[in-house]
């Protein structure tokens, strides 16, 4: 099912065009990755999703019905990219006060609460006030009061930064539990090597304008270049070939471009022929980040426009 | 969504109720308020010091017709003159010429630095007073008669009573009491707006600096938002009103208790025994102040204060809200943005003081109706009594207007605001999100 639905979407500011025109799909039960470079718009675009502003042009779809703000924002759940807690406010309390402004009622907050809290290990938190807590405490209570209410939508903007390994992990497997239970999750990064371990869908989106949606295998795949490591037990065997044009070797790993036309196991066999002793041979598909750059630098080189946020 | 606006409203008003610089500056603030009146009533006394004047009469018409009293003394000594008298612990030195009269040659006050106003009007008229009486007497007025005549105390000679007649009503005038409430009620307004309005601005402030308010209005409405802080704000200000209103009725009750006229009475027989006469002295004085007090026409003001006081900082508050909303972290930069808002302020507080003094003057009329000085300066005019009702209704409503047109405009400055970090904004922009759709 489509869960939500972007129909050429805009936000022009006075300076520049913050989203022109953008149109993409989000279907129930996957894990997104909304990329791209600082100031390419993913803010203002999960801004108008969550109901923060509107767009000047263009519809949002939520659940194929036309997105109603006032009510479908209980059924997301937000944790922006600048983050921010009541200071002065114990964390119960905030907790509280949070998920109540979601549509929770007293006691049903408390009692999620109660649960997160000790799947967290926060218990002891609840007398606290925010400025007592480290940065990453204070990360991982956000990320508890963004999914206290159940949201069927999950929007993440970047959940990792500032925090340690041990609890990016939590979070990570949070992520994926909530995934499991049928939440759907758009995770906004430009951190590349994330994307690639937890979503399988991306959205790639460059000055204000999409540059690329899909599957995140099937992406891949499509910008593969026929690039083969090929690793030997000796020395590799040198020799010239129409089926293949070495493009790097070292002492044991040779890469190799497969030319038009023909197959890796030619490739495999001519190697075998010259007597290669060999130990490994793999495909070698683009990394998300060669990807992005090259689609990034793609872009750059049309006629530029303001930079600015 | 209403209830969203309650839990805001909630929140805001809990927080700051419970916050230890609340109860502090409730307590404080009449402290300190009636420490100023104590403090200034009794250095004001305390200032006046005796001073020492040497007098040079070369005329020998003065020698016995400057009379002394608590502040000054008069001593005639010819060993003083201009050079020295410092040097012999006296203020100041007079000399008074032989043919003082012939306009020729003057009377000279001599100091060796500034005398208080006072001292030197009140030396003049010691002069003055010994001149016409030395004049009277030359003319053969008898010196029993000219005693008597000194002597004379005006409310022996008659009594006098000013009343206001409205219709058929009467009621004593108290020109006094009327400017005291008044300038009172302005100024509790004047500090109140500053106070609560500070307080809106802050909180902003913080909501916005903290990142929490992005997180906010992913669940509500940014009007929402500023209107329930707005709202709990003001709650908090009524509750620290009240508070107050407590306090003095509860000071005019043990007061009055401990002053009842049993203990008066009490006092009063006691008094022959003990010839203590001072304290039952302030005791009736105490008591007919507490009556004319209570003489005010409270059932107008009351309602007209509290109408004021929550119109005025609707107001302003929510102009305050939407400075808050713009700036970032610098407070100089609020400074600067809070001076349009202030000004008007500031300039209401002028205009209220010449209103105590003067209720009916144009400049008094016309900033009671418009609603950037109405708070204060209605406040000013309303225990006098003559405000016609046309010009009361008018500035209610006029102030109602007001404050939903700022709520409006500072709503539209602030939903923007409030997301845009780490930029400056000009009036200019600020001015074009205005006319923006969301």
């Amino acid at each position: 099912m489509r869960l939500l639905q972007l129909e050429n979407l805009k936000k022009y500011y006075a300076s520049h065009k913050a989203v022109d025109d953008i149109s993409f799909i989000i279907e129930e039960g996957n894990i997104y990755g909304l990329l791209g470079p600082n100031g390419a718009g993913k803010t203002t675009l999960l801004r108008m999703i969550t109901g923060i502003i509107y767009p000047d042009e263009g519809r949002i779809l939520f659940k194929e019905k036309e997105f109603d703000p006032l009510n479908d924002i209980f059924r997301i759940g937000y944790m922006p990219e600048e983050r921010g807690l009541y200071k002065k406010m114990k964390v119960g309390e905030q907790a509280l006060y949070l998920s109540m402004l979601k549509g929770l009622s007293r006691k049903e907050a408390q009692k999620r609460i109660r649960y997160w809290f000790e799947k967290f290990e926060m218990q002891s938190w609840w007398n606290k006030k925010v400025d007592d807590l480290s940065k990453g405490m204070s990360q991982k209570l956000q990320f508890v009061i963004t999914v206290l209410h159940e949201p069927e939508l999950l929007i993440l903007d970047e959940p990792f930064s500032g925090l340690d390994p041990v609890n990016a992990n939590l979070i990570k497997d949070e992520i994926f539990n909530l995934s499991k239970a049928g939440t759907t999750i758009i995770f906004s990064t430009h951190r590349m090597e994330q994307v690639e371990e937890i979503c399988n869908k991306i959205i790639l989106v460059n000055r204000g304008k999409k540059i690329l949606d899909g599957d995140l295998n099937q992406i891949k795949n499509d910008f593969k270049e026929h690039i083969f490591r090929i690793g030997f037990k000796d020395t590799p065997p040198v020799f010239e070939s129409e089926a293949f044009k070495v493009l790097n070797s070292t002492d044991h790993v040779v890469s190799v471009h497969i030319n038009e036309g023909y197959q890796p196991s030619q490739v495999l066999r001519q190697y075998l022929d010259h007597d290669g002793a060999i130990h490994s041979f793999n495909e070698l598909l683009p990394t998300l980040n060669e990807i992005f750059i090259r689609q990034v630098n793609e872009v750059e080189t049309t006629p530029s426009f303001s930079d600015s946020i | 969504m209403n209830n969203k606006i309650g839990l805001i409203i909630k929140r805001e008003y809990t927080t700051r109720v419970r916050n230890r610089s609340f109860i502090l500056s409730t307590i404080l603030l009449p402290l300190f308020f009636f420490g100023f009146i104590i403090a200034t009533t009794y250095f004001s006394i305390k200032s006046i010091d005796k001073q020492h004047i040497a007098v040079r009469d070369e005329s020998g018409e003065f020698k016995n017709s400057l009379k002394n009293d608590e502040e000054i003394t008069f001593d005639f000594n010819n060993n003083i003159n201009a050079d020295n008298f410092a040097g012999e612990g006296y203020a100041a030195f007079l000399h008074i010429p032989a043919d003082f009269a012939s306009g020729k040659d003057s009377v000279k006050l001599i100091s060796s630095k500034q005398l208080g106003i006072g001292t030197e009007e009140k030396v003049r008229n010691v002069i003055d007073d010994a001149i016409r009486d030395h004049t009277l007497l030359e003319h053969h007025i008898d010196k029993k008669l000219l005693d008597s005549i000194n002597n004379v105390k005006p409310d022996e000679l008659y009594h006098f009573s000013s009343v206001i007649r409205q219709g058929k009503k009467t009621e004593h005038s108290n020109a006094g009491l009327s400017y005291g409430i008044g300038f009172g009620s302005g100024m509790l307004i004047y500090i109140t707006l500053f106070i609560y309005g500070a307080a809106v601005m802050r909180g902003v402030m913080e909501e916005k600096t903290n990142r929490i308010a992005e997180v906010i209005i992913s669940s509500v409405r940014p009007f929402q938002l500023m209107l329930g802080k707005i709202i709990g704000i003001a709650a908090v200000g009524i509750t620290q009103l009240l508070i107050w209103f407590a306090f003095i009725m509860i000071l005019l009750g043990v007061a009055s208790f401990l002053l009842s006229p049993e203990t008066l009475q009490h006092t009063q027989s006691l008094q022959t025994a003990m010839s203590n006469q001072g304290n039952a002295e302030t005791a009736i004085q105490f008591l007919s102040t507490k009556e004319t007090f209570l003489s005010a026409n409270w059932a107008l003001i009351l309602p007209c204060l509290l109408f004021y006081f929550l119109g005025g900082y609707l107001f302003y508050a929510a102009l305050f809200a939407a400075v808050g909303s713009v700036v970032n972290e610098d407070p100089q930069e609020a400074q600067a943005l809070m001076l349009p808002i202030t000004m008007p302020i500031i300039l209401s507080f002028i205009i209220m003081v010449s209103t105590a003094q003067n209720p009916d003057s144009k400049m008094a009329v016309w900033g009671s109706i418009i609603p950037f000085s109405s708070p204060i300066v209605m406040m000013a005019r309303i225990p006098g009594g003559g405000v016609p009702a046309w010009q009361l209704a008018l500035s209610i409503i006029l102030l109602i207007g007001g404050f939903i047109l700022t709520t409006y405009i500072a709503g539209k400055i602030y939903r923007t605001g409030i997301l845009l970090y780490g930029k400056k904004v000009t009036l200019k922009e600020m001015s074009k999100w205005l006319f923006r759709r969301s």
